[in-house]
């Protein structure tokens, strides 16, 4: 289905948590409010004709020029041959979003990845916890501002 | 032991050991021989390849890709090369595409060898392993050949290849395709048919196509449960949609659809598959550039794609955003093998603590690539 008629039928059905739809990207992405990222999701892996049964992919992404902290989920249909992308901005200081877990599993860890690498905060994670990096790690750093420690317990980093 | 309580025992598993394939840490929770769960633990080689990235050129990250699954760096290069030449927007010769795709799938086949051998061997079977490895020495030599490494290539760059193929490539790949099928037949008499390998994989571990979307599983893993879904037919890139092959799924031949054995028997299939491409493409070969002609300094425009590619573990993906720089201003980096793995708390439950190991090998993950 062409992103257009997708974000037309996401304008229609929540109607005022659409923000934007970008089509110069590939595959095209769709803004969001982060509060409505779970229905959003949830209706787009179970509509007919949309079924995006795959979450290939939930980036996140530091926009510190315009302070902000973005999620970034790319879906996609085997039945359908179609990708989309969905983002949530969120506010860079205090990043929060609901977890989207309960609809597709593999959220699981592709979120305690986001939240250990970027320090976003998924609101209702059964097991938030640092997945990649040590667990009494500080910082995050895949964020642009984020400084190496010069020691970490008896190494030089 | 890590602890114990009345009626359970936690055992940690790894991270060294030798049936976790690299250093993965299973914590498991046993009741008797019954695994009652198991927690995964991961990010022993977390090397950042995602920051190193942002402080790199386009070009500089390519030796990198080598290094997330070592055992297919072809096909790794490769995925990231598409990524770039996406957003440059750039044609490849037609004879760069042809030896990407002899490459891509030489590498393939040598991947699965790897996968079939030490798989053979967490089932407590070494001759095949040592079958394997005999054989994937040609496709070594090969590539050794071509651009004088062994296991991390850097041959397919941005653009095209690095070089061409040298005399005497086409002559020797094609001894080696008219010696591999006998050696095929020869590992399912003596690994893939054999009544106690059948007996501890058939049934063991059944992935769902639910389950399988759910949690993201890819490649051979995910056609094991029935779905035939191959990004080489779904999304042809290079000249995949000009060729002839079959995407094998899994039949439940020996057990349910999507057992243990299913997920081990595609790669034996997709082996053949792939000699079979490697052979239609040295037919297709012709006079060509190996490269197209690109800047020494890469400055792709702003903007951000996606692009993926059908790799020997499943969808390799590099999300890639750029802003007009030379360096990329994000790379995610989506590996097959880190959705494959999450799975396994899911399969887990519930089965003998031996065919936890059965679970791993027939997943087939490689560590370097979860723990980029």
């Amino acid at each position: 289905m062409e992103p257009k008629k997708i974000y037309g039928i996401l304008s229609e059905k929540f109607s005022g948590k659409m923000k934007q739809l970008q089509e110069n990207t590939f595959p095209a992405s769709i803004f969001v409010e982060a509060d409505a990222v779970v229905d959003v999701c949830r209706f787009l892996k179970k509509e007919d004709g949309l079924e995006f049964l795959s979450l290939i992919c939930l980036s996140g992404v530091d926009l510190k020029e315009q302070n902000k902290m973005a999620v970034v989920y790319h879906l996609g249909s085997m039945k359908h041959k179609h990708t989309i992308s969905i983002k949530a901005e969120l506010d860079r200081s205090n990043p929060h979003i609901p977890t989207v877990e309960s609809v597709w599993p593999v959220a699981d860890w592709y979120e305690r990845e986001v939240y250990d690498l970027f320090g976003v905060i998924f609101d209702g994670h059964s097991d938030l916890r640092r997945i990649l990096m040590p667990e009494d790690w500080e910082g995050y750093p895949m964020r642009k501002d984020y400084v190496y420690p010069k020691r970490y317990h008896t190494w030089d980093v | 032991m890590a602890g114990t309580d009345e009626k359970f025992m936690q055992i940690s598993m790894g991270p060294q050991h030798p049936s976790t394939h690299g250093v993965l840490r299973l914590l498991v929770t046993t009741d008797g021989e019954v695994l009652s769960g198991v927690k995964p633990y991961i990010g022993y080689l977390h090397r950042g390849l995602e920051k190193i990235a942002e402080r790199l050129t386009y070009p500089q990250f390519t030796p990198f890709t080598d290094r997330l699954d070592y055992l297919a760096a072809m096909n790794c290069n490769l995925a990231y090369a598409m990524t770039v030449e996406k957003l440059l927007n750039v044609e490849i010769p037609r004879r760069a595409q042809i030896l990407r795709v002899i490459m891509a799938e030489l590498n393939r086949i040598s991947s699965h060898l790897i996968s079939f051998g030490s798989f053979s061997a967490d089932m407590g079977a070494f001759t095949p392993f040592l079958f394997g490895i005999r054989e994937r020495e040609f496709i070594n030599d090969l590539f050794e050949m071509t651009c004088g490494a062994r296991l991390t290539y850097n041959y397919i760059r941005i653009g095209g290849v690095s070089q061409d193929i040298p005399e005497g490539f086409i002559d020797k790949t094609r001894e080696f395709l008219d010696y591999f099928p006998a050696k095929i037949k020869e590992y399912n008499e003596l690994l893939s048919f054999n009544a106690i390998f059948i007996k501890r994989l058939a049934n063991i571990a059944v992935i769902s196509p639910e389950d399988a979307f759910d949690y993201g599983v890819t490649g051979p893993n995910l056609r094991a449960s029935g779905i035939k879904w191959d990004l080489r037919r779904a999304e042809p890139y290079l000249i995949y949609n000009e060729l002839d092959f079959d995407i094998p799924v899994g039949k439940g031949e020996m057990g349910k659809v999507g057992d243990s054995w299913d997920r081990y028997m595609m790669r034996i299939y997709e082996m053949e598959q792939s000699a079979n491409i490697v052979r239609q493409c040295l037919d297709m070969l012709e006079a060509g550039d190996y490269t197209a002609k690109i800047s020494k300094v890469l400055k792709p425009p702003a903007g951000e794609v996606y692009v993926r590619a059908e790799n020997p573990r499943g969808e390799l993906g590099f999300y890639l955003i750029s802003d007009g720089s030379a360096k990329p201003y994000r790379l995610k980096i989506r590996a097959p093998s880190f959705a494959n793995l999450s799975i396994i708390t899911k399969l887990a439950r519930g089965v003998m603590m031996a065919d936890l190991i059965a679970i791993i090998g027939s997943l087939d993950i490689i560590l370097p690539e979860i723990d980029r």
